[in-house]
């Protein structure tokens, strides 16, 4: 059963990430990576993350993308893609290399090598084990994250200033 | 229960879809968008090598990925808006401003 739902949200997760590549209007790649991005956090619940397939699903799905959405009405694009490719045999390298990246990560995978350490089984509900985490282990990670945070937000109001 | 390599191998499957839209497509926002497909690949397999290992660090990382992927959308967005507004035209091609 767990498996079926598997296959289905996997092929939905392939299906979208190939539309994302694909379809030459960036408003459909990115209403097709809202689509994988939910998948995704499909995936998280079945791992028994609970929290991030939350997060996932407002930071990803919905904040990062209703930026995308919004810079891509802005910037009017779609009709920067349709004249030939003026380097149409470089990019076309992009399938065999991603191929065999693909080859090479899963031949790695594959391998049998030694079994991991003993799996503790992770309590249930990890929501308290991450927040023990967050502010016990890594605080100085999570308060780093914060000045990056404003960092990013002054250095965004800088550059999207309309110079007089 | 599904085996934790399936969805490793799923997430190979989804960051190499992710190199190919970068090396392919000419649209900058569409770069970025396939950079975040690849992220989000290795977030699940962060996910799910934490879940064989029992561990909650996994997650830690991955939420870390998270707020760093957010403040790298809202940076490359805003040069994005300020590339446009300086060429009024959108493909990488374009940007060979920095090449010697």
């Amino acid at each position: 059963m767990a498996l079926v739902a598997f296959v289905v949200v996997a092929l939905l997760a392939v299906g979208s990430a190939l539309g994302l590549v694909l379809r030459r209007n960036p408003i459909h790649g990115a209403l097709f990576l809202v689509v994988n991005l939910g998948s995704i956090a499909v995936f998280y619940l079945m791992l028994g993350a609970e929290f991030l397939a939350a997060a996932q699903i407002i930071v990803y799905a919905g904040a990062i993308m209703v930026l995308f959405v919004f810079a891509i009405m802005v910037l009017i694009p779609g009709k920067e893609e349709t004249g030939p490719d003026p380097r149409r045999t470089l990019r076309l390298w992009a399938l065999p290399i991603g191929a065999v990246l693909f080859g090479l990560i899963a031949a790695w995978l594959v391998v049998p090598r030694a079994t991991p350490p003993a799996a503790t089984e992770a309590g249930p509900g990890g929501v308290e084990a991450i927040g023990r985490l967050l502010f016990g282990d890594y605080l100085f990670a999570f308060e780093l994250t914060s000045v990056l945070l404003l960092a990013a937000m002054v250095g965004v109001l800088l550059l999207a200033r309309r110079r007089a | 229960m599904v085996p934790e390599s399936y969805y490793l191998i799923l997430s190979a499957l989804l960051f190499a879809i992710g190199v190919v839209g970068v090396i392919v497509r000419r649209n900058p926002l569409v770069i970025f968008m396939s950079i975040e497909l690849m992220l989000n690949a290795v977030n699940l397999s962060f996910v799910a090598f934490g879940h064989r290992l029992g561990s909650h660090e996994g997650q830690v990382i991955v939420f870390f990925v998270m707020a760093v992927a957010a403040a790298e959308v809202a940076v490359g967005l805003a040069i994005i808006v300020a590339i446009f507004r300086l060429r009024r035209r959108l493909s990488v091609d374009d940007l060979n401003l920095m090449k010697w």
